[in-house]
């Protein structure tokens, strides 16, 4: 995978598969990036997991957070890391422990290690790397264009309103039979 | 068309880009939101949509879907990560400047400017403690020298309103990244079609909507594009975008919005603070204009060639300014920065001086005796008399305004009309 632009369809098939997330290096305070990318998947529904070591047993928004990965007692699809870049080869380490093993290992806005990238593609894990899936969620669903965001796709189809609320709009059209 | 990897030509952004079909309804062509506000959900929608954690409407102020349509098309066609609307091109500039400069900053501009921008710059900035120190766009060195620690911003116009001058945006942008500030482009005059500012370095492309991208001389309105090139934390010289913000829980705008964070800040802080908002009835028709853009900047840019070739010829002009022309001062640059074209305006020297340029305005039919420029019809002004009345002499002949200069923009009009209706008013 290159890694400095990813194509449309590798970030949409990402988002539409992965129903659990781990954050790893998430932060309670609702003022953190992480707290927000949280906050949102959660509201669509999304299974998200905290993972912080400093928090481990408490409970935010009603979600457990654990003190590491391997300590989550089921299956995940994807490993979020909000942890800079050089702590990313350790998170892979972890993540690359699970079984089964994630899916899909995303490294936020400014987080890039490609090293870890390759260990972590070798094992067959999707990566994506200086991206933030809620930004991503939002520009591919078009929400993001209501704050003038350039969100960079054009389409002639009716996009996909989600239930509970005009407000919240999914990744596919309007006629898909199957809306998840 | 939403997964294809290819990347769409300017053409098909002009009528696409922002405007997909309307969720609700299914319309086609852009709803007019004709309303102040919007329902949330739920309270806890609130909370996360004032708490800047959900995309979504809250209050036409600070954003509306109409003008969305605008701002993403604008940002498209830029090359820009994001787009904020605002009433007009002067609120533009007074919510980028107040976004990047404290009391007692400085910016450099270029002293050919719209006289306008000048009057806006030398006034109401200064009153607000932000500080202009003009440079020479003839004189890459001035805006070097005008670097001082207090710098926070270069402000230039790809094409100079009216003068004709072409920026050499390339070695501005330079000497704004050397100093470590960001370069601000006013593009109203090229419009994306004809120059795309941040190609060449831009960091902020600034808009007066009202000209060539509305088209139609029919609103007034203004854009900030955000290029998504400047790391606003480096140097934490940008306290808005790179400190907590109390009024929203302390979060960091460049932190958390990455490379959008500018157009974002002076949305949320901007726009919702000084209160410009665009009208949604005007980003309608702006965004309408834009579908022709292409065509209509073509057009123009041909025509108005076609006339400065034969205002050349004419015995009673002694001179004219227009980038096209091959002996023009700035030609080379055009070839370099516009070269499809270089857009409606010109200036025109008349042997008849101010009496002339009187006689010009009041003899002709078609053109429009009028203060704006980049409509689809002709028109013509005297800025001496007019829109640079308020200069100083000096000022006026520096901007390119002395008494003889009389300023066409030139509309899509058959050039033959055009060019017979300066042949009577010159009569």
């Amino acid at each position: 995978m290159n890694h400095d632009s990813y194509p449309d369809s590798y970030i949409r098939g990402i988002l539409n598969t992965v129903k659990s997330i781990a954050m790893v290096g998430f932060s309670p305070n609702t003022s953190r990036p992480s707290y927000f990318v949280f906050k949102y998947f959660l509201e669509r529904g999304t299974r998200v997991i905290p993972v912080n070591p400093g928090h481990a047993g408490k409970e935010i928004l009603g979600q457990k957070v654990y003190g590491k990965l391997a300590d989550i007692p089921e299956p995940i699809d994807m490993v979020d890391i909000f942890r800079a870049s050089e702590f990313v080869p350790g998170v892979v380490a972890e993540a690359l422990a699970l079984r089964p093993l994630p899916q899909v290992i995303w490294l936020q806005l400014e987080i890039r290690n490609d090293a870890a990238a390759a260990i972590a593609e070798a094992a067959g894990i999707k990566v994506v790397m200086n991206r933030c899936p809620k930004i991503e969620y939002g520009r591919l669903s078009s929400e993001i264009s209501w704050m003038g965001i350039n969100s960079r796709t054009l389409s002639s189809k009716r996009g996909q309103i989600l239930p509970g609320g005009v407000q919240r709009m999914g990744l596919g059209n309007a006629g898909d039979k199957k809306s998840d | 068309m939403a997964d294809a990897e290819r990347t769409p030509g300017f053409n098909t952004l002009a009528v696409h880009a922002g405007a997909k079909p309307d969720p609700t309804t299914g319309a086609r062509a852009t709803p007019i939101y004709q309303t102040t506000s919007f329902v949330f959900d739920d309270v806890e929608h609130a909370a996360s949509l004032f708490g800047l954690q959900a995309f979504g409407n809250i209050y036409t102020r600070i954003g509306n879907p109409t003008c969305a349509v605008l701002e993403e098309r604008v940002a498209a066609l830029e090359g820009g990560t994001a787009g904020l609307a605002v009433a007009s091109g002067h609120a533009a500039q007074l919510i980028v400047m107040q976004t990047l400069l404290m009391p007692g900053d400085e910016f450099i501009a270029s002293k050919k400017l719209y006289g306008g921008s000048i009057n806006q710059f030398n006034n109401a900035f200064k009153s607000f403690g932000w500080n202009v120190v003009w440079a020479d766009p003839d004189d890459i060195g001035t805006f070097e020298r005008a670097v001082t620690d207090k710098t926070k911003a270069i402000f230039v116009e790809s094409i100079a309103n009216p003068g004709g001058v072409i920026t050499d945006i390339e070695a501005v942008a330079t000497v704004a990244r050397k100093a470590g500030v960001p370069l601000i482009v006013d593009n109203t005059l090229a419009t994306p079609y004809l120059c795309k500012p941040i190609d060449f370095g831009a960091d902020i492309v600034v808009h007066s909507l009202t000209k060539f991208l509305g088209g139609h001389g029919n609103s007034i309105g203004g854009m900030i594009v955000d290029a998504g090139t400047f790391n606003w934390s480096r140097d934490k010289k940008y306290p808005m975008l790179c400190e907590p913000r109390a009024e929203y829980s302390g979060i960091v705008l460049h932190e958390t919005f990455g490379n959008f964070s500018f157009a974002i800040a002076c949305r949320v802080l901007g726009l919702r603070d000084l209160g410009p908002a665009l009208s949604p009835f005007n980003a309608f028709l702006i965004a309408t204009g834009i579908e022709t853009l292409p065509l209509r900047m073509q057009r123009h840019s041909d025509n108005a060639l076609a006339v400065a070739q034969w205002l050349a010829g004419h015995p009673q002009v002694a001179w004219v300014s227009y980038p096209g022309l091959p002996g023009d001062k700035y030609h080379a640059l055009a070839q370099k920065y516009v070269p499809k074209g270089c857009g409606a305006v010109m200036t025109v020297g008349l042997k008849g001086g101010y009496d002339a340029g009187v006689k010009l305005v009041s003899n002709v039919k078609l053109f429009s005796h009028l203060a704006n420029i980049g409509d689809t019809k002709s028109l013509i002004i005297h800025p001496a008399s007019t829109t640079h009345k308020q200069l100083t002499d000096a000022q006026k002949t520096q901007a390119g305004a002395g008494p003889d200069v009389v300023r066409l923009s030139i509309g899509i009009e058959d050039k033959d009309d055009i060019i017979a209706d300066l042949e009577l008013g010159l009569k």
